[in-house]
């Protein structure tokens, strides 16, 4: 028979200190191990890895002045061994287009998030932490951007500026200007919904117990924004800069459609649509591979982006 | 002895939930029966199975992830496990009424007071409307909400906690249920309201011969409340006694710690408090032996090994416990 | 109209030193409408004027029922509020018209634990960033190294092995997190640390190891506590002295066993009837003093009295003056017109 002495009263150093059974696991695995157990967001990523893959290693099978070549002879030629997706109006070759152009809409993508990021975040953050007078301003002028539609503001600024800018050359690569353009004017009007996601975080997270125990220690206000706020706000940040690179790309197309977006020669899975609209019977390849391109990817975006709301809820323990 | 009639039956009630992280056994196997007009307290910690227990009896627990492994719930000779929903629905609310910790989620916000207590009246007794605003005046009286027949027609945020709970009250009280179980209905009010609710329950209960199953955590609530208490740790039940043989003579390892890790209001200091060491258990295992053992200051060895069975110490009162805490020796 | 007598309550005080000072200390609300001209409509009177000392080495236990303001006195005792009017002291320092040097110092010298043991961790950062908070905020241990061991060295003295130094909050249960969170507030070594309900959040079985616990850490490093809390049996047994608040004002103070013996203010008196007891046969022989209604709102207390409409014993006075804060016996402050 067997048994513990009664614990001794008094000091707790002979307390046998607490032990955990669960094996160590960061935020960051636990995140992985979450984001894996979500089946459409795996084949989500691995589309996207796929497209990115198809866009950026197509570039080593053909050439940008191949994908840009015109060839009059071969216009509108159907999808052969030739060429696989076929020819648009001017006889280029569609595959060789859906490649470069998959780079600039997916570069499209990544930078308007970017823009949007950089102020949609600056704004939120400033307006949620400080409150009072600057939050009051900040959130009217985000409620002017929302409340203008945003095709037809993108529309004016597209058509106001993309004239102006002269082409680019980045990497020996010449870019219309109008990429820039696009960027911007996405950037610059979609930043307002992350805006007021983040000053939505700040407002309740800085009210939670441990903001008042780093302020009851002393730690200053800079540390209390990006060591204890911004850190624990990053999730639907994450989110929301993954989804808007699918809006990002959906938009350019829009626009691009419309004629007012990214300039030709160089192509877009956008404006590689422009036009096919008078083809839509007859040269049904003209809008079919851009277009499936353009479902495949903002698609396999979301179910990331799904997964990714899941996967960063620190508040499930679930392995 | 109880010579009242035993109006609820529950036997071996096992309940599960499944889980991404694996199964949580939430009900281990709970038998306890209640007789008319008699008030038991379940008491316990949180994720004892306690609230699980009464949701599961009440056709309450969502499935999935839940499950009813086994186990029957007689309510007057009927099987309530047994029963389908829609006859389920029949008994809930009319026969067996639930009380919740938080009145202000389960009252909807967007609904009158009036019109939620009379929901159950037009419901279960297909009362018209003339009658059943003239019955929810008197079970707002009843409940001691004053002005009643202006009140009816707040919303739920215009009343305060106490006055919510009290609504909740009335809209279990309406079809005149022969059993209310109150899970926890105090815990989220203070004292003073406490004590106030806490002497409604009293008061209706002996005027409407109902029978009441109080959960609550609180050893404290149970004692100028139940005839009997039942402690349960890890889905088992481990302790059953009448009130004052509970309070004057637990037998139960767990039982006996918790009440000397309260302090008390009505003594001067005179120890510090007996703090018992660990946490409770983790339910996503199957316990192996007696699910206290790791935190229980009598363990010996055959407790690590089985299970004890509930086993009488006392005419009605059984602990679920290998020792004898009384002799000091493990049992024979 | 609250009759501010510091020199006599400083006389109550035969002990030692008072280490925390406060005096008529006052935090009211702003209660604003308007969309960019914002208006100024209210004020919720939170702390209405509250006068106390703690001795070194004391535990003054701070209760009432929800909404009586006792958590905001405690954060406007440490700063964490501004105060509308009145004056907090902790050890000579003044709280709220000190330098950003003084206010410094205070934060190593003041501490606080929380009660919600969820959402006083940051969930993002580990155990190790956590509890070395404070020593890395006041330059203590600059060297993380040094400061690791430190903390180690902290989570063996609050009961939990250093092992688990690099975990993150999620995977503590409860009561380990409390116990992260008084490792917390020990780490810079303070003589005051507010303890604002610190076991209301846990199981009763784990409420008394973290009790315990803080009792072995006052006697071990002579700490001063505000115990802010609405368990009564639990004040009454660690607290030295009690003070009873009910909408922003302190209504009764006095040393532990005469106010639960010898109650004076019908508040206190209706409070402490309404606590049940773990004890049948006492708690069915016991009077019961239930009180009618419910507190009212502090954006608008009740003239007078605050306490006057819920008040079994209220006399035509008690709403129309606000009674005076007196020593009745040595030690015993009560305000209340029928005393």
């Amino acid at each position: 028979m067997e048994s513990i002495a009664p614990p001794s009263k008094g000091s707790i150093a002979n307390l046998s200190p607490d032990v955990l059974e669960t094996p160590p696991l960061s935020l960051g695995q636990l995140t992985w191990r979450r984001f894996r157990r979500h089946k459409m967001a795996n084949f989500g990523a691995i589309m996207l890895i796929l497209l990115v893959l198809y866009a950026f290693g197509g570039a080593f099978v053909f050439s940008e002045a191949y994908a840009n070549k015109t060839e009059t002879g071969a216009r509108l030629q159907a999808p052969s061994r030739e060429h696989p997706f076929g020819t648009d109006t001017v006889g280029r070759d569609i595959l060789a287009r859906t490649i470069y152009g998959g780079q600039i809409s997916i570069l499209i993508g990544l930078t308007a998030m970017l823009v949007e990021l950089v102020i949609g975040v600056t704004v939120g953050a400033i307006s949620g932490f400080f409150g009072g007078l600057i939050d009051s301003l900040l959130m009217r002028i985000t409620e002017a951007v929302i409340v203008i539609p945003q095709i037809f503001l993108l529309l004016v600024m597209a058509k106001y500026f993309a004239a102006s800018i002269p082409n680019i050359t980045i990497l020996g690569r010449t870019f219309s200007g109008s990429v820039v353009v696009i960027i911007l004017v996405i950037g610059v009007t979609t930043w307002p919904y992350l805006a007021r996601i983040v000053r939505s975080q700040f407002l309740s997270i800085k009210e939670n117990d441990f903001i008042l125990a780093a302020r009851a220690t002393g730690t200053s206000t800079t540390e209390i924004i990006f060591r204890h706020i911004l850190p624990n706000s990053i999730a639907p940040i994450i989110v929301s800069g993954t989804l808007s690179v699918a809006s990002a790309i959906t938009l350019e197309a829009y626009i691009s459609f419309l004629g007012l977006g990214v300039r030709p020669p160089t192509a877009t899975w956008g404006n590689m649509l422009e036009g096919a609209y008078n083809y839509i019977e007859t040269a049904w390849w003209l809008w079919f591979f851009p277009g499936a391109l353009i479902a495949l990817i903002v698609l396999s975006i979301n179910f990331v982006g799904d997964g990714l709301r899941d996967a960063l809820d620190p508040h499930s323990r679930a392995i | 002895m109880n010579r009242r009639q035993v109006i609820l039956d529950l036997k071996d009630l096992r309940t599960r939930f499944h889980i991404a992280e694996g199964t949580v056994y939430a009900v281990n196997g709970v038998s306890l029966t209640l007789h008319e007009c008699e008030t038991i307290a379940i008491v316990g910690e949180s994720g004892c199975g306690k609230s699980v227990t009464m949701l599961s009896v009440m056709g309450l627990i969502p499935v999935p992830p839940g499950e009813i492994v086994s186990g029957q719930a007689f309510y007057r000779g009927r099987d309530l496990l047994a029963l389908s929903e829609a006859e389920m629905e029949h008994i809930r609310g009319k026969e067996l009424a639930m009380v919740f910790q938080d009145p202000m989620t389960a009252l909807n916000p967007v609904l009158t007071i009036g019109r939620q207590i009379s929901e159950p009246l037009r419901v279960h007794l297909n009362m018209d409307h003339a009658t059943a605003q003239q019955r929810v005046i008197e079970l707002l009286e009843q409940v001691g909400i004053p002005d009643p027949k202006n009140r009816m027609n707040d919303y739920p945020h215009q009343f305060s906690g106490g006055m919510r709970q009290r609504a909740m009250l009335a809209m279990a009280l309406a079809c005149a249920p022969s059993v209310l179980i109150a899970d926890e209905p105090t815990t989220a009010l203070d004292v003073t309201i406490q004590a106030q609710i806490i002497e409604l329950v009293t008061r209706l209960r002996d005027a409407l011969c109902m029978a009441v199953i109080w959960i609550t955590h609180d050893l404290g609530v149970v004692a100028g409340l139940a005839e009997r208490v039942i402690v349960m740790y890890a889905g088992l039940v481990v302790e059953e006694a009448s009130v004052d043989e509970l309070y004057d003579d637990p037998r139960h390892p767990y039982t006996l710690a918790l009440l000397a890790a309260l302090p008390r209001i009505d003594r001067r200091r005179d120890r510090r408090l007996k703090s018992i060491p660990g946490a409770p258990p983790n339910l996503l295992v199957m316990p192996h032996g007696c699910p206290f053992a790791p935190r229980c200051e009598f363990v010996f060895d055959r407790c690590r090994a089985e299970t004890p069975p509930l086993l009488p110490v006392a005419i009605e009162h059984r602990a679920r416990c290998w020792y004898d805490v009384v002799n000091g020796k493990p049992f024979e | 109209m609250i009759a501010v007598q510091a020199p006599s309550t400083e006389d109550a005080m035969q002990t030692s030193q008072p280490l925390v000072k406060v005096r008529d200390l006052r935090k009211h609300f702003p209660v604003r409408r308007g969309l960019i001209i914002e208006r100024q409509i209210g004020s919720v009177k939170a702390v209405d004027g509250i006068t106390f000392d703690i001795a070194k080495g004391e535990t003054l236990g701070l209760v009432g029922e929800s909404g009586c303001g006792k958590t905001t006195a405690g954060r406007t005792i440490l700063g964490l509020y501004p105060a509308t009017s009145g004056q907090a002291l902790i050890d000579g320092i003044d709280v709220h018209h000190s330098n950003r040097e003084a206010i410094k110092m205070l934060r190593r010298k003041a501490q606080m634990i929380f009660q919600d043991p969820y959402a006083s961790l940051n969930p993002r950062w580990t155990v190790a960033g956590i509890i070395g908070e404070p020593l890395r905020v006041h330059n203590i241990l600059p060297d993380p190294q040094a400061r690791a061991e430190r903390v180690k060295e902290l989570m063996l003295r609050v009961g939990l092995s250093p092992q688990l130094i690099n975990r993150f909050p999620h995977e503590f249960s409860g009561g380990q997190r409390q116990r992260i969170g008084v490792a917390r507030a020990l780490a810079s070594n303070p003589s005051f640390i507010v303890c604002d309900e610190p076991i209301s959040a846990l199981d009763v079985s784990i409420q008394a190891q973290v009790v315990n616990l803080l009792e072995d850490l006052q006697d071990e490093f002579g700490l001063t506590y505000l115990f802010i809390a609405h368990d009564l049996s639990m004040v009454r047994h660690i607290c030295d002295r009690v003070a009873v608040m009910y909408l922003g004002v302190i209504v009764e103070l006095a040393e532990r066993d005469e106010l639960y013996e010898h109650p004076l203010h019908p508040y206190t008196q209706a409070l402490l009837s309404a606590v049940p007891i773990p004890d049948p046969k006492k708690d069915r022989s016991r009077q019961r003093i239930i009180l009618a209604g419910d507190v009212p709102s502090p954006l608008n207390p009740p003239p007078g009295c605050r306490f006057h409409p819920r008040c079994p014993i209220a006399m035509d006075q008690c709403s129309r003056i606000q009674p005076e804060w007196r020593e009745v016996a040595p030690g015993h402050w009560v305000a209340c017109h029928a005393v």
